[in-house]
């Protein structure tokens, strides 16, 4: 496709001031991302362990407990509350609400407080 | 209803005719996330503990272990529609887009397939 690569450019990302909208949008699909590259991932050894028996799962709970392990599974539960918070957003946004500027604004940056919050709270929990 | 631009009318291409389908099923794997992945955080985290013998006795369970393969299912379909968009977005030369294509679907398959028979394998209590 020879011609394609001469064709004008519509202005993209460097030339937008950044809103709170484009934040959340982006980041939306980085957890996303995040969640079906690493997640997955985790999901898949978690299940397989339990299938492999004591000694692959200890494996899995010797990395998972330890500080790097945390990391990641911390990292994850807030890779999804961040993605459901946004993506229950997109759903509002889906049947043309919260376009307005100043609920837009508001819910964008309030999305990944909630998030925040609701990761805190899972991990409260469980290392309690 | 359009017949696309007149370059696209030559080469007899028009709209795909599928977004809808893509956007839909995007949504409704979206709402099996929100449900099932609520299920197992709740779950794990109201679990009273995280060795062996209670996890698996747990997920051998007839509600958790269909919960479990239903949200492999979602979660893997919802992914591969997610990384496609990625895909699309990001990967422009033709070859190395139909190669990614052909990899993610691959390893979305495979990925799933790996979870439905892990969690088969531990409601039927196999060793």
């Amino acid at each position: 496709m020879a011609g394609v690569k001469n064709r004008p450019l519509s202005p993209h990302l460097q030339i937008w001031r950044w809103g709170p909208a484009m934040a959340i949008s982006i980041l939306h699909r980085v957890t996303g991302n995040g969640l079906a590259f690493v997640g997955l991932g985790v999901l898949l050894w978690w299940l397989g362990a339990l299938v492999g028996g004591e000694g692959a799962y200890a494996a899995f709970t010797t990395h998972a407990s330890a500080w790097y392990g945390r990391v990641v599974l911390i990292g994850l539960t807030w890779a999804f509350f961040s993605h459901m918070c946004s993506g229950l957003r997109h759903f509002v946004l889906d049947i043309g609400a919260g376009f307005e500027l100043q609920s837009n604004n508001f819910w964008s940056v309030i999305t990944p407080i909630i998030a925040i919050v609701l990761t805190v709270a899972t991990w409260a929990t469980i290392l309690r | 209803m359009g017949n696309g631009t007149s370059i696209g009318r030559v080469r007899g291409l028009g709209s795909a005719h599928s977004g809808a389908h893509h956007w839909l099923v995007q949504r409704f794997s979206a709402i099996g996330n929100l449900v099932l992945g609520l299920w197992l955080i709740i779950s794990l985290v109201t679990l009273p503990d995280y060795d062996f013998k209670t996890v698996r006795e747990w997920i051998s369970g007839g509600i958790p272990a269909t919960a479990m393969a239903l949200l492999v299912i979602s979660a893997f379909w919802h992914a591969r529609l997610g990384i496609q968009v990625l895909i699309e977005d990001y990967v422009h030369e033709h070859a190395n887009k139909f190669a990614c294509m052909a990899l993610l679907n691959l390893s979305a398959f495979a990925g799933a397939a790996f979870g439905l028979f892990s969690i088969v394998r531990l409601a039927l209590g196999a060793a």
